[in-house]
């Protein structure tokens, strides 16, 4: 037993330094002023015009954002259960390869290929198509970004559970005389429910509080909370009114997977 | 009766490896046939080529005398019992046995009565609303029996649904099966490698190996005559012995002339001689056909099983009278109980297709 606490020592080390002493440190400065006396009004800023606006374009954005993942995902796993062949692991790799790479690095690239005079735009306009693609520094770029960047967090948890539904469940529905979408709506949905909430939580989370996505391809148009909070703590804010929208922004995240919670009955599969 | 099922010059291979070489298979109605072979022979691919869930490369499957070859499983009047329950595990036992009756479009009172009906057909009353994943595996076997037959099909198909089940459970779901089979008056088909499970329930056990079906018949035709060596070692514990047919109903075992009850093999000729172990009768030194002596005994509960060298070859037996290792005996064999078979051509000739 006490050699199993020692080895859990640098874990928990890190935990306490990394996740700990921060937010206690966050919390603290939420519920205190300039002077360090008590005071909520830190967190009641969030009910400023600027910052409800950004905090209702974050929700907004993350949830078109997860629901375009979950739509090019799901029928993804349908389509490589279904396939069950050797380009299962090629189309993976597909998938995963983007990942290997930085993240900031993929959401330039964008900006670089989606600028007015960027790369698809003189593609087009070598083809003839004068107009373009007019969306870098607006919220569609910042979706763009998004799904580029989370989809595989989508994909993989779905795909995973997806993979290990027995085949048998799925005959014996063909078996009793279901079509295939009844098939699709009967079994494997509710059996992929664990991998979708799960792949909901790694994609509507981090989308939710960006700032770099929104910063990079909304060229300073687009203030999500992520990026109000950013202002406040490096650009001349007041560290005390981010940590205030920190927390209210923690506490949505929170209310957020526990509603999704609800709906995964099993637990198998969530993250939080 | 008439053919509820036909297979005509069915063949499949996976992989460039032929699974069902040119198979051909009537299935009466109202019967309970078990496809009985070792794993690979082929068994669970013609039930899933019955089922709609393999396309066979080759051949047709007639339901009725109705072409079915390329009907989809969720168009066919069969149901299937898998061999994991697969039963849905979001869905308590209610609803999985409700499944295929919502599919259908029947009303909800319909439905209760079914699933109320169902549930007592296989003895758990009471467990509607329990969910499948805290039953046991012969619970689930029954709920899964349960969720095929409310749909009335007119052929159930059972992928060794017992093979999960320890032997206690077995035995009884063996004789569930059998009174359920009677009470709905519809066909089973059966597969299993379990030749005890076979001989137990089936009115047809249809033994397979290697694609082709070795021999078709019921289950006393199958035990007490069967037509080749795979048959026989397959089915329960035999002797087989090379031997010499010198004329109709005399045949040279061991150098000793036996008579028997088989006709037209020809004079003097190799052939293979099946004899159970059970009717080798033991006697005093002298008084029976062949003498020899024990060599080893072992007590198996219901009957001892001796092994006895006579003529050169080493006797199973199983008698309920011990004869102490050491012995000197006499083997005798009434001539309804010796069964001549013709000898291979070659290896591959055992699994020749047989003509019923």
């Amino acid at each position: 037993m006490s050699k199993n606490k020692l080895l859990s020592g640098p874990y928990l080390l890190f935990i306490l330094c990394g996740t700990v002493i921060p937010l206690l440190a966050i919390l603290y400065y939420a519920l205190v002023d300039k002077n360090g006396s008590f005071t909520l009004r830190n967190i009641a800023s969030v009910a400023e015009p600027v910052h409800l606006k950004a905090l209702g374009l974050s929700l907004l954005l993350a949830f078109i954002c997860t629901v375009i993942c979950l739509l090019l995902a799901f029928p993804l796993g349908l389509l490589l259960r279904k396939s069950g062949g050797k380009n299962k692991g090629f189309v993976i790799f597909m998938l995963i390869l983007p990942m290997w790479m930085n993240f900031l690095l993929r959401t330039i690239a964008w900006k670089v290929l989606l600028q007015k005079t960027g790369v698809i735009n003189s593609i087009l306009a070598a083809l003839g198509i004068s107009n373009g693609i007019n969306i870098i520094n607006t919220p569609y770029a910042v979706v763009l970004g998004m799904v580029y960047d989370f989809l595989p967090f989508m994909i993989l948890p779905i795909y995973n559970v997806m993979i290990k539904i027995d085949n048998s469940l799925v005959e014996a529905a063909y078996d009793l005389g279901a079509s295939s979408f009844k098939v699709m709506k009967d079994v494997l949905l509710p059996l992929s429910m664990p991998g979708i909430i799960s792949g909901i939580t790694m994609t509507f989370v981090p989308a939710m509080t960006t700032f770099a996505i929104s910063q990079i391809l909304g060229g300073g148009n687009i203030y999500l909370i992520g990026n109000i909070i950013e202002l406040e703590f490096l650009h001349g804010g007041s560290r005390n009114v981010g940590s205030g929208l920190s927390m209210v922004m923690m506490v949505f995240i929170l209310i957020s997977m526990a509603l999704l919670n609800k709906f995964d009955k099993n637990g198998e599969g969530t993250v939080i | 009766m008439a053919n509820i099922l036909e297979l005509v010059h069915v063949s499949k291979s996976f992989d460039n490896e032929m699974v069902l070489d040119d198979l051909n298979l009537e299935i009466k109605e109202n019967t309970f046939m078990t496809l009985l072979g070792p794993s690979g022979c082929g068994k669970t691919t013609t039930l899933r080529i019955i089922g709609g869930f393999t396309t066979p490369d080759s051949g047709k499957v007639l339901f009725e005398g109705r072409d079915i070859t390329n009907l989809p499983p969720n168009k066919r009047h069969l149901n299937t019992v898998f061999q994991k329950y697969a039963l849905f595990p979001h869905m308590n036992v209610g609803d999985n046995i409700a499944y295929g009756l919502k599919i259908s479009g029947k009303s909800k009172s319909y439905i209760d009565s079914k699933i109320d009906y169902a549930l007592k057909l296989v003895n758990m009353d009471g467990y509607k609303n329990r969910a499948v994943t805290q039953l046991s595996g012969g619970q689930q076997q029954r709920i899964a029996i349960a969720r095929a037959i409310v749909n009335e099909p007119k052929v159930l198909l059972l992928d060794e649904p017992l093979g999960a089940l320890d032997l206690k459970l077995r035995q009884d779901m063996q004789y569930e099966l059998i009174r359920l089979k009677n009470e709905l008056g519809i066909t089973f088909i059966y597969v299993t490698h379990d030749q005890e499970e076979a001989l137990t329930m089936s009115d047809t056990v249809v033994v397979m190996n290697q694609g082709y079906i070795q021999q078709m018949g019921s289950p006393e035709n199958i035990y007490n005559e069967p037509e080749n060596a795979f048959v026989a070692t397959f089915i329960g514990d035999s002797n087989i012995i090379d031997s010499i047919m010198i004329h109709d109903e005399l045949v040279r075992i061991c150098g000793v002339n036996f008579p028997c009850v088989d006709k037209g093999f020809g004079v003097n000729k190799p052939v293979d001689v099946v004899i159970r172990p059970e009717d080798v009768i033991l006697d005093e030194v002298g008084k029976g056909q062949l003498d020899g002596v024990v060599t080893h005994l072992i007590f198996k509960g219901v009957h001892y099983e001796m092994e006895v060298m006579a003529g050169g070859f080493e006797w199973l037996v199983q008698s309920t009278v011990l004869q102490p290792v050491g012995k000197e005996v006499s083997l005798r064999v009434d001539p309804f109980n010796i069964q001549i078979m013709n000898k291979p051509a070659s290896e591959d000739e055992e699994a020749v297709v047989v003509d019923v």
